[in-house]
């Protein structure tokens, strides 16, 4: 599918603010504001190009912890996310039960997980299993670190998908570390993608710092789950440019050099390039993105800083659906 | 009013479910054509066909996990794990997946599923074809875990169960799968999930069972009442949540508690009953708690003088109340 230069230009501009919002979040925690972050900088491109491959709000995703990107371009807001920061009552994904980055949208049809990996995988083949039983024309995508792929719970979730021919789309974000582990010890093929040929499945790897040719590659692969053909397993390959979280310190095992090394290839940075050689992104439009996104990061933060936190006898519920209050 | 089993009971309550509900489907190994390794499904493969009776890879943790991800889309699974002893692969699923989603979605996203596992030995099983493993299961809040030990019960509550908007793990006593008959009215009737039943009025002391070991525990009240014994009987039925209410009743009006469980001793269900009992009825007592259990091995041997060392039975259980009753 040929993308339009306002397309092209939105795709952008959530890279940009899904950055901004990271970056802030770093900010806070070394100003003692929140407690905890993990980090999303340098998988905006591919987290924004599968977004743009869906149809957000019809499709369904099944996400994990490094998805800020991928979430926003689903919906999730800069205030969602300092309200998740703060623990905040408002927060939508847990109402402040879970820690942040654990992610769920109910309205954009990205489902709740946990903390340990791999366990959404199965969930993306239940989810694909009902789309096929009620015969409709959605898809599922769901997306882990190159790490988790080493789950016996991962394999059995793909399994399913490849058996059942469902229609989900397993992303793996291969950004070079699991925490402090690199991928050579996690698996003995160069890439996750060769792991389909085993489980009956194509697999793909592509350029995780590409948003355009990640958006080429699951868009194809989201075409043939609609028409009913099946599931397909996509590497997407980047750096992970901050350390794990705001609890790791990464100088214990990776030089400062290799990630000055692999800033050279940020994401956001190749994108901006791109779009500028095709002309299709000016000075003045990029200068207007960035001010725009201060201020809505600005905002989210002001009004996730006055919100209201949960109260403390609201750690009772719902534990049972029966205690569900809605509205 | 007919005499069935107690397996033919669990197999009309999933066939009317099947009918009553298209939502409504059955997954787990050998569940297919083959009608269950126990024959539970008998019948349904061919009346529902292979999209609502499927046939699962080998894998439990997807048998839950795709349960999981189906139940959240909506879909109302039944997923049968073949022997208790296989659900370890899935532990992970149901603790941390289906038993607290509910609550870190803040009510967003519920599963309404039934988990079924036939349980306990008796049946020269061995290790691993033997165990009860509800004590590992009834420290959960937001799972419901229920044994029947009736074919009445056995429909009326798994129909429940898959009404539920919970997770519910359904332990059937698998050696009581044929052993087991009673009268179960045609047509519609569910039973709730929650409270539990006085089975036999008593005077003189209350036993508290489930599953296999309230059969039994019946038979042995038949026995002391021939010596002049008389025994209230409590079938527990819901283990969790449990019904306090019923439990302290029949304390305080017998003044004497037995609690006879399969699973190991220490640390086992029974502990709990003696906790609600302690805190509850403690001037009521006229002797202490009593615990029959089975021993603390690590599970029940397959030799058949071993196991019947392990094993409970109505002669152990007349023994242990014959006890209580002269203390």
């Amino acid at each position: 599918m040929e993308l339009s230069a306002e397309i092209k230009r939105e795709m952008y501009w959530m890279m940009l603010l899904a950055r901004r919002v990271d970056e802030r979040a770093w900010v806070l925690h070394r100003q003692g504001k929140i407690a905890f972050h993990i980090s999303g900088i340098g998988h905006e491109a591919a987290q924004v190009g599968a977004a743009f491959a869906l149809r957000r709000g019809y499709d369904w995703v099944t996400p994990y912890y490094r998805d800020l990107a991928l979430m926003t371009a689903l919906g999730y807001s800069p205030t969602d996310f300092m309200l998740s920061l703060m623990g905040k009552a408002a927060e939508p994904s847990s109402g402040g039960r879970q820690m942040p980055s654990h992610w769920s949208l109910r309205t954009a049809n990205a489902v709740s997980h946990s903390a340990p990996v791999a366990t959404q995988t199965i969930h993306a083949s239940g989810i694909g299993l009902a789309i096929k039983l009620r015969k409709e024309d959605k898809v599922v995508l769901t997306t882990i670190g190159e790490g988790s792929t080493s789950q016996g719970e991962w394999y059995e979730g793909v399994n399913w998908a490849a058996v059942h021919r469902l229609p989900v789309i397993f992303i793996v974000q291969n950004n070079q570390y699991a925490i402090s582990v690199p991928p050579e010890m996690q698996m003995a093929v160069p890439s996750s993608a060769d792991k389909a040929c085993g489980l009956g499945l194509p697999g793909e790897m592509v350029d995780g710092t590409d948003v355009f040719a990640v958006f080429a590659a699951v868009s194809k692969a989201v075409e043939r789950a609609r028409k009913g053909e099946g599931p397909s397993l996509i590497e997407t390959r980047m750096y992970r440019i901050t350390p794990h979280s705001s609890d790791d310190d990464d100088r214990t095992y990776r030089t400062r050099e290799e990630v000055e090394e692999n800033k050279k290839r940020d994401p956001l940075l190749m994108a901006r390039t791109l779009l500028e050689k095709e002309g299709l992104l000016t000075i003045a439009q990029i200068d207007e993105m960035e001010a725009k996104a201060k201020q809505m990061v600005d905002e989210a933060v002001k009004a996730a800083e006055a919100a209201p936190y949960p109260a403390p006898e609201d750690a009772a519920f719902p534990v049972y659906a029966e205690e569900v209050r809605r509205g | 009013m007919a005499e069935i089993t107690l397996i033919e009971a669990i197999r009309q309550a999933m066939d009317e479910e099947l009918a009553r509900d298209e939502n409504v489907f059955i997954v787990g190994e050998d569940v297919g054509q083959r009608g269950g390794v126990f024959r539970a499904t008998v019948g349904l493969f061919e009346k529902y066909g292979g999209e609502r009776v499927i046939d699962s890879p080998l894998a439990e943790a997807s048998i839950v996990g795709v349960g999981i991800g189906a139940a959240l889309y909506g879909m109302r699974p039944i997923c049968e794990i073949q022997f208790a002893d296989f659900i370890h692969p899935a532990f992970n699923q149901i603790i941390n997946e289906a038993a607290k989603m509910c609550y870190r979605s803040n009510g967003e996203w519920t599963v309404p599923m039934v988990i079924r596992a036939p349980y306990g030995g008796g049946i020269g099983g061995g290790l691993y074809h033997s165990q009860s493993l509800e004590g590992l299961f009834t420290h959960t809040p937001g799972l419901k875990v229920v044994v029947p030990s009736s074919p009445y019960d056995a429909k009326g509550l798994l129909k429940s169960a898959v009404r539920d908007p919970n997770p519910v793990l359904f332990f059937e006593p698998k050696k009581g799968y044929r052993l087991i008959k009673g009268e179960v009215p045609e047509g519609e009737f569910t039973v709730p999930i929650g409270p539990a039943n006085v089975t036999r009025a008593g005077s003189d002391l209350t036993v508290f069972s489930y599953g296999m070991m309230h059969h039994y525990t019946l038979q042995a009240a038949e026995t002391v009442a021939k010596e002049g014994i008389d025994v209230e009987v409590v079938d527990l039925r819901t283990l969790y949540p449990v019904d306090r209410d019923t439990i302290l009743k029949s304390v305080r009006k017998t003044g004497k508690a037995l609690i006879v469980h399969e699973d190991n001793l220490t640390g086992g269900y029974g502990g709990e009953i003696a906790a609600i009992i302690a805190e509850g009825a403690f001037s009521d007592l006229d002797a202490p708690v009593r615990r029959l259990a089975g021993p603390d091995v690590p599970a029940v041997p397959f030799s058949h003088p071993m196991q019947d060392w392990f094993m409970l039975n109505p002669a152990k259980i007349a023994e242990a109340i014959r006890q209580l009753a002269r203390y």
